[in-house]
């Protein structure tokens, strides 16, 4: 790899990183949401 | 939202050992065609009767959003070779040569998985089974088998569009009835002529890929006759909710002047043929107009059922 691809290569996979733990998170709290409203008996 | 290029045409061997863009995998889910759906399965969620908690509305609506992504993306990864024929598709993720067709197969294989299960835990598995049934008919039944061979192939496939209402409704009320049966009819019902209209005005590459279109196969006439068949089904279909009684004057009259309206128009284009010099006015008014259409009468319907909530008509 060239220093640009390499460069162009860590680019990519850090903003592939940040959407997958940003996804990760939402759907902790999506879960966290449902069991609160599931328990509370509201669906 | 538009795929980012990186050398897709220009240096193939050398993006092989990059990693995908986030983005292409955003690209495989069609967010254009998602704008539907969500608006559809919105429209469905909240016209129900019945309630349900704000939290598992947005989650139903979001399990639908992820199995229309993830039929998408098998869409793409089952039609890479006739993608990469034509000119309006050629520069998707795989015939770009930005992803590997393996990784679109399983992250709409994982996408569909991920949103049948989002969708029975949270929801109910009623509405479970029928987000799978629209995957396969969408991904196996439509793309897969009757696409490449039958030139009703847009009315097989307005079924698949068809569901997000049906589901959106079954999320609500935990049962299947004759108002949710209704939505389902009216877009399986209004995509024939909505696209036939666009393919009379719009050059696509299908015949060169072998894909049999309607106005290819059969002819502007016969395309024609059908898209006046279709508008004139649709018709008493979009009345049908206000007439069985599932909706109030509010819905009714909405439905009626729209239905009226989309005949008047449909009329000139099934009488007419093209000429050598040649506009095509009436199939792009129709077009523009089956689309205020569709998203009108939803709304009305969604204004329908608030009005009843908060008891503005009886």
């Amino acid at each position: 790899m060239t220093p640009e691809e390499e460069r162009e290569f860590t680019r990519r996979r850090k903003a592939r990183n940040w959407v997958v733990a940003g996804t990760l998170l939402f759907f902790v709290v999506l879960f966290y949401a449902i069991t609160m409203v599931r328990i509370g008996g509201q669906g | 939202m538009e795929p980012i290029q990186i050398m897709a045409s220009t240096a193939p061997q050398s993006t092989a050992t990059l990693p995908t863009e986030w983005r292409d995998f955003f690209t495989l889910t069609k967010p254009r065609v998602m704008t539907l759906v969500i608006f559809t399965a919105i429209c469905g969620v909240l016209a129900a009767p019945g309630n349900i908690h704000p939290v598992l509305g947005f989650t139903a609506i979001l399990a639908i959003s992820m199995g229309a992504g993830g039929s998408a993306a098998l869409n793409h990864w089952w039609e890479a070779d006739i993608d990469a024929g034509m000119k309006r598709t050629m520069n998707r993720p795989l015939p770009g040569g930005r992803m590997r067709r393996e990784d679109a197969r399983d992250f709409g294989i994982f996408l569909s998985a991920v949103s049948v299960g989002l969708m029975g835990v949270a929801i109910g598995w009623l509405a479970a089974a029928l987000l799978l049934g629209a995957i396969i008919y969408y991904a196996v039944i439509y793309t897969m088998w009757l696409k490449p061979r039958t030139p009703q192939n847009i009315v097989i496939g307005g079924g698949a569009g068809a569901f997000p209402p049906l589901i959106g409704w079954v999320a609500v009320t935990g049962e299947i009835t004759a108002m949710p049966l209704l939505l389902f009819a009216i877009i399986f019902f209004w995509t024939p002529p909505h696209f036939w209209a666009l393919a009379l005005f719009v050059q696509t590459d299908y015949a060169k890929v072998g894909i049999p279109m309607l106005p290819v196969v059969a002819g502007e006439k016969v395309t024609r006759r059908q898209i006046m068949i279709y508008t004139l089904l649709l018709a008493p279909i979009a009345v049908a909710p206000w007439a069985i009684g599932g909706t109030s004057w509010i819905y009714g009259s909405c439905a009626v002047v729209l239905s009226g309206l989309f005949v008047v128009l449909a009329m000139p284009v099934f009488t007419r043929m093209r000429s050598e010099v040649d506009d095509m006015t009436p199939e792009k008014a129709l077009f523009k107009f089956s689309i205020v259409y569709l998203f009108v009468l939803f709304a009305a319907l969604v204004a329908d059922r608030v009005a009843a909530y908060q008891g503005w008509i009886a």
